[in-house]
C-alpha cells in the first residue's frame, strides 16, 4: 500500500517528520514558558521578543564580533538570559503578590516595545544567518530529503527539554525550586534564597527562548517579526499541555508539530488555525490541560 | 442653572468659531496621506521610504506655488478594518489625497471607500491588479505595478525558458489570488501547465518545509512563489536548505523587491529572477535621486513602490498647481481626469501617461539576482535580463473588466 488517504505515503512520512521538527521548535519555547509559570505563575509574553532577540544576538556576534554559530549558541542565551534577569529583577518581581493579568499585561508591553526597538533599528525585511559549515547539506532518506541541519535541530531540542526536565526532577536544585513552588515561606524558613531562585529561574526560561531563536536563525528569516507567529501558537501549546507542566508542554509540543504538519497536507488554508481549534476543545473537556493537574 | 447655559453658549460659540479659522487655514493647504505598513512584514518594502519617497517630491516641487503641503502618514497595520477607518477619517477631515496602502486587502478596501467619497487615491504599494480591472474607481490610480505585469515579466520568461510546468505556492489573501491567477494565464497561454497550488495561511505562516516538500513532490519545472516579503525569504532560506533549487527546479519568486534581497543575502539569492519597474542603479537621474532619499532612510534602499511614491505626488502636485487649490479641492474626480490627461514625468519613471482605467504606464525590468563574486557592494544586486516596454507590460485596456474603459 503506497497511498494512505489519497497522499502517497513517502510524502505522508516526509510531512510527519517536517512535523516532528517545527514541534521541536514549539516544545523547546512551550518548555520555557512552563518553567516560568511552574515557579514565578507569570505568563511571559515577552517570550517572542526573547526568541527573536536570540536569533539577532546571533546575527550581531557574527556581523560585529566574528563569532560563529556555535560561539552564539552557547553566548546568545547568556546575553538575553542576563536581560531577563534584568527584567525580572527591575519590574516582574513587583508583580507576584497580584492578580496574573498584571504579569501578562506586563510582560505583554515589554514584547511589544523590546519588538518596535529592533524593527526601528533592523527594519523589516530581515538579516541573512548561514547555517553553519559543519551542518550543511542533507541526507536522502528515500521518501524525502533530510537538510542535516534539521535533523541537528529535532536532537538539540530534546536533549535540552530531556536536560531541563531532569534538572527539576531529579536534581536537589530542582527539588528547592519544585518545593518554593508549594511554599515558598517553608523553603526560605529553611535557608534557602527564594528571590534569588526565582529571579534564577527566569532568567534560564529566558535563555531557552534565546536558544531555540539561535537554533531558528539559520531557517526561518531573522526579522523582528518572526518571534510574535510563533509565541500565539506556542501559548495554545502550553494551554492545552497543561499550565506549568514540563513534561506535558514537551509532549504536546512535538505532538502540535505533528498535527500541524499533517493539516498543512490535508487543508493547507486551516494550518494556522487547527492548533486553537484543539486547544478550544481541549479547554471545554479538560479544563486543566491534557497534562495538568486540576 | 443659568451659569450653566452661558457657559454652554460660550462654549458652543467657541466650537463654531474653532472649525472656521481651521477651515481657512486648510484651504490654502494641500494634504497628502500615506497609509501605508509600519509595523509589519512589508514595513520595508513600503512604510517609512515610502514616506520619505513622499517628502522628497513635496521638497523637490518646492514652495513658490502659492500653497503649503502637508504630509500626513499612518499605520494601517495590514488590516482592511484600520486601513478603512482611517481612509474614512482622513477624507472627511479633508485629506486630499491617500497615498501606497500595500497589501492587496487594505489596497481594495481603501479604494471602496475613495469611490464612496469621490475623493482622490493613488495605490502605489497593492500588487492586484483588480484595482484597474473590475474593481477599478474613477477616482483611483494604479502607479508602479501589479500582478499582471509581473506575471508577464516574470512567469512569460521562465515559461519562455523551458519551464513549462508549475506548481504555486501562494499566499491565502486577495493579492495571492490574483498573482496566482495572473500567472496561470500566461503558462497555459504559453502551452505550459499548472500542476497544483497550495494555500498558505497569511500572515502567520513561517515555516514553509511541508509546502516545499508538497510542491517538489509533484516534480514541476518551476515553482511559483505568489507571496510576498517575509514569506517569500523564507521559501527561498528553506528551499535551498531541502535541496530544492539543486535537484533542478527553478524558483520564480513572482513578487520580489531589492529590499527582499538584502534580507536574504546574496549567497541564498543569487540567480533568482524577479521584476521591478524601478532600480536605483539604472542611470544618473535614479542614482542621484536615490542619494536624496537614503539620506532620509540610509538604512533602507527605495524599491519601485518607494519611486512610485515619489513619483504620484510630484505629478499629483503639479496637477493642483495647475488647476488651483480650490478647484483641486472641489472635485477628487476633476483633480484625478487632469492628471489622467496630463503626461507625468520624474526622474524615477521618465515621462508617461496614465490609461482611463487609472493604470499609469511604465516600462517593466526582469532581473537577476547577482552571485556574491558579481556584487561590487551593499545593495550591487541586480542585472538587468530584459526589458518591456511600458505600452506592453500592462494588460490591455480591452481585457481588464474596467467599467470606465467601456466609455
Amino acid at each position: 500500500m503506497d497511498e494512505i488517504f489519497g497522499i502517497p505515503a513517502p510524502l505522508l512520512f516526509g510531512q510527519l517528520l517536517l512535523g516532528l521538527i517545527n514541534g521541536a521548535f514549539y516544545a523547546m519555547l512551550s518548555l520555557g514558558l512552563a518553567v516560568i509559570f511552574g515557579l514565578l505563575n507569570i505568563i511571559n509574553f515577552t517570550h517572542g521578543s526573547q526568541f527573536m532577540m536570540g536569533a539577532f544576538v546571533a546575527w550581531m556576534l557574527l556581523a560585529w564580533a566574528g563569532l560563529g554559530y556555535w560561539w552564539a549558541l552557547l553566548l546568545a542565551p547568556l546575553i538575553v538570559g542576563a536581560t531577563g534577569v534584568i527584567i525580572e529583577r527591575l519590574m516582574i518581581s513587583r508583580l507576584y503578590k497580584l492578580d496574573h493579568l498584571y504579569g501578562l499585561l506586563l510582560t505583554f508591553g515589554i514584547g511589544l516595545m523590546i519588538e518596535g526597538v529592533f524593527r526601528n533599528e533592523f527594519g523589516s525585511s530581515g538579516l541573512p544567518y548561514r547555517i553553519p559549515n559543519e551542518l550543511q547539506g542533507a541526507w536522502d532518506l528515500g521518501f524525502m530529503f533530510m537538510p542535516v541541519y534539521r535533523g541537528w535541530v529535532v536532537v538539540f531540542a530534546l536533549a535540552c527539554c530531556l536536560a531541563t526536565w531532569l534538572v527539576i526532577e531529579k536534581t536537589r536544585l530542582g527539588a528547592y525550586l519544585r518545593a518554593a513552588t508549594e511554599n515558598a515561606a517553608l523553603v526560605q524558613a529553611f535557608g534557602v534564597n527564594v528571590p534569588r531562585m526565582i529571579t534564577l529561574t527566569y532568567g534560564a526560561g529566558v535563555a531557552l527562548a534565546a536558544l531555540a531563536g539561535v537554533l531558528a536563525a539559520p531557517i526561518y528569516s531573522v526579522n523582528p517579526q518572526m518571534g510574535t507567529n510563533l509565541i500565539i501558537i506556542v501559548f495554545a501549546v502550553v494551554v492545552i499541555g497543561g499550565m506549568g507542566s514540563i513534561l506535558g508542554s514537551v509532549i504536546t509540543g512535538f505532538g502540535l508539530g505533528i498535527v500541524e504538519g499533517m493539516t498543512k497536507v490535508f487543508w493547507p488554508e486551516a494550518s494556522s488555525t487547527v492548533i486553537f481549534v484543539i486547544m478550544a476543545i481541549v479547554l471545554l473537556t479538560r479544563p486543566a490541560g491534557l497534562f495538568g493537574r486540576a | 442653572m443659568e451659569m450653566n447655559r452661558r457657559s454652554l453658549l460660550a462654549a458652543g460659540t467657541a466650537a463654531a468659531i474653532a472649525p472656521l479659522s481651521r477651515a481657512r487655514a486648510q484651504a490654502n493647504t494641500i494634504r497628502i496621506g500615506v497609509l501605508t505598513d509600519m509595523s509589519g512584514t512589508y514595513r520595508d518594502n513600503t512604510g517609512p521610504t515610502s514616506v520619505a519617497a513622499t517628502r522628497e517630491a513635496v521638497a523637490e516641487f518646492g514652495t513658490s506655488h502659492g500653497f503649503t503641503i502637508e504630509v500626513l502618514e499612518a499605520d494601517h497595520q495590514n488590516r482592511p478594518d484600520v486601513g478603512s477607518n482611517i481612509a474614512r477619517q482622513w477624507y472627511d477631515q479633508g485629506v486630499d489625497l491617500i497615498l501606497d496602502v500595500p497589501t492587496s486587502s487594505v489596497g481594495l478596501a481603501v479604494n471602496q471607500i475613495a469611490k464612496e467619497k469621490s475623493k482622490a487615491y493613488i495605490n502605489v504599494g497593492s500588487a492586484t491588479a483588480d484595482l484597474t480591472g473590475p474593481q477599478c474607481g474613477a477616482t483611483t490610480l494604479h502607479w508602479a505595478y501589479d500582478t499582471y505585469m509581473l506575471a508577464k515579466s516574470t512567469g512569460g520568461a521562465m515559461v519562455r525558458a523551458g519551464g513549462d510546468t508549475w506548481f504555486f505556492i501562494t499566499a491565502d489573501y486577495a493579492f495571492g489570488h490574483a498573482l496566482e491567477r495572473d500567472n496561470t494565464n500566461f503558462v497555459r497561454g504559453a502551452g505550459g501547465r499548472v500542476l497544483g497550488s497550495v494555500r498558505t495561511p497569511f500572515p502567520g505562516t513561517t515555516d514553509f518545509s511541508s509546502f516545499l516538500v508538497q510542491a517538489a513532490a509533484a516534480r514541476p519545472k518551476v515553482i511559483g512563489l505568489a507571496n510576498a516579503g517575509a514569506d517569500t525569504a523564507n521559501c527561498v532560506k528553506q528551499a535551498a536548505e531541502f535541496g530544492i533549487t539543486r535537484r533542478g527546479i527553478k524558483l520564480a519568486a513572482l513578487l520580489l523587491f531589492v529590499n527582499d534581497v538584502n534580507g536574504i543575502g546574496l549567497q541564498t539569492a543569487q540567480g533568482l529572477v524577479c521584476t521591478e519597474s524601478f532600480y536605483w542603479d539604472t542611470n544618473d537621474k535614479t542614482r542621484a535621486w536615490t542619494q536624496r532619499v537614503v539620506r532620509r532612510t540610509p538604512t533602507n534602499y527605495p524599491n519601485m513602490i518607494h519611486a512610485g511614491c515619489y513619483s504620484a505626488a510630484l505629478h499629483f502636485l503639479k496637477t493642483v498647481a495647475a488647476m488651483g487649490v480650490p478647484a483641486a479641492k472641489a472635485s477628487g474626480l476633476d483633480l484625478i481626469n487632469r492628471m489622467k490627461a496630463t503626461p507625468s514625468e520624474d526622474d524615477c519613471f521618465g515621462r508617461g501617461v496614465i490609461r482611463q482605467d487609472g493604470r499609469r504606464l511604465i516600462p517593466s525590468f526582469l532581473f537577476e539576482v547577482k552571485s556574491p563574486a558579481e556584487s561590487r557592494g551593499p545593495w550591487d544586486f541586480y542585472k538587468l535580463l530584459q526589458t518591456t516596454p511600458a505600452d506592453e507590460a500592462f494588460r490591455p485596456l480591452s481585457e481588464g473588466g474596467c467599467q470606465l474603459a467601456r466609455t
